[in-house]
């Protein structure tokens, strides 16, 4: 049986990690693969470096980033933020990202992800989705689009999506455990993974969001602060009986 | 020990490169089929569809260089879409170096792709996976190997048993990423490099 992922979500500028407070008040926190390196020897399962570079034009220092990632890393790591273009996803795909993920180009152009599925495989293609109130935003939670979250997933992996890191704004950062309506919803509708994102506080958080049917959970804030905290995430998850590599 | 890696033109092979060079190898990535077919350890790997993979492997000599050094019984490993290249006709699409009898057939799991760690179980004594068995592993995929012989030498639960790897004399192949798959994967890499001295 497939184990349960516990997922480090890490922010990255200008090929450095950054961490700010409500996106303002970004300060520099180190470099991403000796972070990335250091979250794997504490039993990561996977991790995912989003890009919140403001200004998209210059992605020399991600595609750097990405090249050294694949060859010092032994586990698998998705790359996201703000992708908009089929090259810009290849580039990095071919850079030895294992996975991109994309948002809301993902919305503007749906067929991006079947181009992308079917030159790299379904596996490669994650969508991710933010949604508040059940509605996907994007632009960093900005711009409300009109689309049913749940509705948006099934079409999502119609085109090729082949797995789903849906993020509830509404749970972001509250640390109060994720929205398991919504992701009970989604991994009700579609067949494909779904990753949990937005409001890990404890271990009984992501518990809650297996129990919802999430393949894996995304964790930032709390592990950040203390990298320790995620082999002891781990350990509590199976010691309740979650199957987790250990 | 030098390593070829098949440059079929699909998908990264930096990773795979990488991670042989921790389990102890000199690997090489080569679009000349001369280079791939002398190679004493030819890994065909990358990720994509088996269709795109079958087109690159004929289009470059390659798929021919694999088929010469297979008849003279030179060892050959596949990773992922490289093992399902092994195989025949593949329900993705595009038909491989049939070196092995079966086809690639779509996962029936109610979650596919099948994403993420999953305990490998050993079912046949080889080298190839020595100590390795209830190891987790790193697996990414929607279609799987279904042998039509006998050669199948690990296994793993995705709703039902699922091929992990095969060995058939000179030529093996794993479903999962051992690049990806921390040190279990790297053991395997090495358990690889030995294998291959030896059959």
């Amino acid at each position: 049986m497939v184990k349960k992922r516990v997922i480090p979500c890490l922010d990255v500028a200008g090929g450095r990690v950054v961490k700010g407070v409500r996106f303002q008040q970004l300060r520099d926190v180190g470099d991403p693969v000796e972070l990335a390196t250091r979250y794997s020897e504490l039993g990561a399962d996977e991790l995912v470096f989003l890009d919140i570079t403001a200004t998209l034009e210059d992605r020399g220092p991600l595609l750097r980033l990405v090249e050294q990632a694949a060859a010092e890393l032994e586990i698998p790591f998705t790359v996201g933020g703000g992708i908009g273009r089929l090259q810009e996803a290849r580039a990095l795909l071919r850079a030895g990202a294992d996975k991109i993920s994309l948002n809301r180009s993902a919305v503007d152009r749906p067929s991006l992800l079947t181009a992308l599925a079917a030159e790299f495989g379904a596996q490669a293609v994650v969508c991710a989705i933010d949604a508040r109130a059940g509605e996907v935003v994007t632009h960093a939670g900005r711009n409300a689009r009109g689309l049913d979250a749940v509705a948006w997933a099934q079409e999502a992996v119609d085109h090729g999506a082949g797995e789903i890191l849906l993020t509830s704004i509404d749970a972001d950062g509250t640390r109060n455990g994720y929205d398991l309506e919504l992701t009970r919803r989604v991994t009700a509708a579609v067949p494909v993974p779904v990753i949990a994102s937005g409001g890990a506080g404890d271990a009984t958080h992501l518990a809650e969001a297996f129990e919802a049917g999430a393949e894996a959970a995304l964790v930032a804030s709390i592990v950040h602060e203390r990298p320790e905290r995620l082999p002891e995430l781990k350990r509590e998850l199976k010691e309740a009986g979650w199957p987790i590599r250990t | 020990m030098r390593v070829v890696l098949a440059d079929y033109g699909a998908g990264n092979l930096q990773s795979v490169c990488s991670a042989l060079r921790r389990a102890g190898a000199e690997p090489a990535i080569a679009e000349d089929p001369a280079e791939v077919e002398r190679a004493p350890l030819a890994v065909i790997a990358g990720v994509g569809n088996t269709a795109a993979a079958a087109r690159g492997l004929q289009e470059r000599g390659l798929a021919a260089a694999l088929l010469a050094r297979a008849r003279s019984g030179k060892p050959l490993l596949g990773i992922c879409v490289g093992m399902q290249l092994l195989f025949g006709d593949s329900e993705e699409g595009g038909t491989g170096l049939a070196l092995l009898p079966g086809r690639v057939e779509r996962l029936r799991a109610a979650r596919v792709p099948h994403m993420g760690w999953n305990e490998l179980r050993v079912t046949a004594s080889t080298a190839l996976l020595d100590e390795l068995d209830g190891a987790d592993v790193y697996f990414a995929h929607s279609y799987a190997c279904a042998p039509a012989a006998p050669i199948g030498v690990a296994e793993v639960d995705h709703d039902e048993p699922v091929i992990a790897a095969v060995e058939h004399g000179p030529i093996a192949g794993v479903q999962f990423h051992p690049e990806r798959s921390g040190p279990a994967g790297t053991q395997v890499l090495r358990n690889a490099l030995a294998w291959s001295r030896n059959v």
